[in-house]
């Protein structure tokens, strides 16, 4: 260990000591990034320091582009982001950076019906609303799909997050996927070019304008959703199904999204038949070699310890956890952390 | 008795140490406030390169934002920054300067300190709440009740046509007008108390009744001064974020209508920053703080050559 970091993890002792005089020197693991899974990161962190109660997490939600920034210029030891790293970005990385899945999400379709009827929507129809094209709720275009429900002659109005967000990266990329023309026209994205609508900010700004302007539809995040009750949409997956968002069918989309070694994916649309087309994942970043020994041994533990243990908290707090045989792939890169 | 005390405090007679130690740092203060401001000018500077560099004077009039495609402009965010702001200050200093000539001239005595009292306690309250005010309370009556009435009967206005969202440009020009309100009329109630009894025991000798003493002898002298009042109404207006993000919509467009949703240079920054992952798209956002720092500056120049070429025997100064 260089001179210079041994006067650091002093200062650091000493720092810690001061702070819990009681407690023995712990050893600080700092992480940024994503704000999507910031709940389950902050209570794996809070369960984990009774595992290992030497060594103490300290994340910063401060969004997935500085969690990249961060990374990339080694300010923390790990990163986090919602949506993969680009080839341009990965490739300022020093050393070999790796991405780790660690939950899944999903984005739900949300709207303002009188009598909040349950409404399915297809692709198509998802990504001609939010293009402006289908512009009121009798649209054929929705109504075709809806024979046992009145859609009534209302207007819609779109909403989009304001903020650059993850949920917005999943939802544009699952229009991406589904519609050409919204390929070409806006394309995906943490924050795009709107074609209509209003933007709200946060999952609270969408849901709260969705709720007061009648014929609204918005999208947000599942967890938020059914910690809200509010009333979303079932969506066509590939399959020809409709599917309602739920964990068990976002877990179904992880479990048969095609997904590369490198783990840079996009599980939106995936073929499971009871799978939800709207789904995504976060990610951790870590270097491959880490520069500190004692350090990157800590972080490795911790990682297994999140594949094999921590996972199971996710359902309690509205994630969907990892299929089994992709937490299998995740530790076996786990094990080829150097350090 | 007091002999002792007051020789203790003053320095030995020749020690010109304390004076100018003093001196110094008084201009040491002053100097770090000038240096604050061109350090956060070159760092903004630096970090918008890139950006400048690319799009040169095309991002001021580019109206397109496009993170997906990497292109970049300013316009729909100037125009609802400057929009927002002065529809704010035309709603906030006639209330501000009319609640200050209240305090000052017309209010009896027991009610002025309540009254000041509740204006200071607005300022405190923090922009977040004045937002989510707006998202529950003024934007469902804004657009079921105010919007509906002034598109009934001014709709042949180009102001009042469109559809009513709710959110809205207006929407925002009300929040800041009410979040701008404690300032303009706490500085307009100094400035109308600067003004000299003997103006208004003149203007009653000839004769001027209650209503022409205020106009003529009140306002007329202060004029200036509330003229100073407004502009440091509008430098808070520029930069109000949060309340603003929250209310205005978000929609980069320029629409001559009220009605129709803004977005402003503080908002977009505030929303975007943290996602922000390519470089580009970073120096983007750095340079419409950039703009931003620009419009504010320019804003208060322009203010300072009108107040010059203001005549009139107004003498109070800015405060």
């Amino acid at each position: 260990m260089p001179p210079a970091n041994a006067k650091w993890f002093a200062l650091l002792g000493a720092l810690s000591v001061l702070g819990a005089p009681s407690a023995p020197a712990q050893m600080l693991i700092n992480g940024a990034g994503a704000t999507f899974p910031f709940p389950i990161y902050s209570k794996w962190f809070n369960e984990y320091a009774k595992v290992d109660p030497s060594v103490r997490f300290n994340y910063q939600s401060i969004g997935s582009g500085g969690g990249q920034k961060q990374i990339l210029s080694e300010t923390v030891d790990f990163g986090a982001s919602d949506g993969p790293m680009s080839d341009d970005n990965l490739a300022k990385a020093p050393r070999e950076l790796w991405h780790f899945p660690t939950v899944a999400g999903a984005d739900v379709v949300t709207y303002n019906l009188p009598g909040n009827p349950k409404v399915r929507l297809d692709g198509a129809a998802i990504a001609g609303i939010f293009l402006g094209r289908i512009a009121n709720w009798s649209d054929p275009a929705i109504a075709g799909q809806n024979p046992d429900i009145k859609l009534p002659d209302l207007d819609i109005v779109v909403i989009h997050r304001s903020d650059g967000s993850g949920t917005t990266y999943i939802f544009t990329d699952y229009l991406s996927k589904v519609s050409p023309e919204w390929k070409e026209k806006v394309g995906k994205g943490t924050s795009v070019s709107w074609p209509s609508g209003i933007g709200g900010k946060g999952n609270e700004g969408v849901s709260g304008q969705v709720k007061q302007v009648p014929g609204s539809v918005g999208y947000i995040e599942l967890a938020y959703a059914k910690q809200n009750k509010l009333t979303y949409a079932d969506v066509k997956n590939s399959s020809g199904n409709y599917v309602t968002p739920a964990i068990a069918s976002v877990t179904e989309a992880l479990a048969t999204a095609d997904i590369p070694d490198d783990f840079r994916f996009s599980m939106v649309n995936p073929p499971g038949a009871q799978a939800y087309p709207i789904s995504g994942t976060t990610w951790l970043l870590v270097y491959a070699e880490q520069k500190d020994h004692a350090k990157g041994e800590k972080l490795v533990q911790f990682l297994k310890w999140a594949y094999s243990d921590g996972e199971k908290f996710a359902p309690e707090l509205d994630y969907a956890p990892l299929p089994d045989a992709l937490i299998k792939r995740a530790l076996e890169r786990v094990q080829g952390i150097k350090y | 008795m007091s002999t002792p005390f007051s020789t203790s405090i003053l320095p030995p007679p020749g020690s010109k140490l304390p004076n100018s130690a003093f001196k110094w740092a008084a201009a040491l203060a002053a100097a770090m406030i000038v240096v604050l401001i061109v350090l956060v000018g070159w760092e903004l500077y630096t970090g918008s390169r890139q950006a400048l560099m690319k799009f040169g004077s095309g991002f001021l009039w580019s109206s397109e934002w496009d993170p997906v495609a990497e292109k970049y402009g300013a316009l729909p965010f100037i125009f609802g920054t400057l929009v927002s702001s002065l529809l704010a200050l035309a709603i906030a200093v006639p209330l501000g300067v009319a609640t200050a000539l209240f305090l000052t001239e017309l209010a009896p005595l027991r009610v002025r300190q309540p009254i000041v009292m509740a204006i200071e306690m607005l300022a405190a309250v923090p922009s977040v709440i004045f937002g989510m005010w707006g998202i529950f309370v003024l934007i469902p009556w804004l657009r079921d009740h105010l919007f509906v009435w002034l598109k009934h009967s001014l709709g042949f206005l180009p102001l009042f046509k469109g559809p009513i969202y709710g959110v809205s440009m207006f929407a925002a020009g009300i929040i800041i007008a009410i979040m701008i309100l404690p300032i303009v009329t706490s500085i307009s109630r100094e400035i109308l108390r600067s003004v000299p009894d003997l103006q208004r025991e003149a203007a009653y000798a000839l004769g001027a009744t209650r209503w022409e003493v205020l106009r003529i002898a009140v306002l007329s002298y202060a004029r200036r001064g509330l003229f100073g009042a407004a502009i440091l109404g509008l430098g808070r207006a520029l930069g109000e974020t949060m309340a603003v993000t929250m209310v205005i919509g978000n929609r980069p467009q320029i629409s001559v209508s009220l009605f129709a949703p803004g977005y402003t240079l503080a908002s977009v920054v505030a929303n975007e920053f943290t996602e922000a992952t390519t470089d580009l798209y970073l120096s983007s956002l750095f340079e419409l703080g950039l703009v931003l720092l620009a419009v504010t500056i320019l804003v208060n120049i322009a203010a300072q050559v009108m107040l010059k070429s203001m005549t009139g025997s107004g003498s109070s100064k800015v405060a």
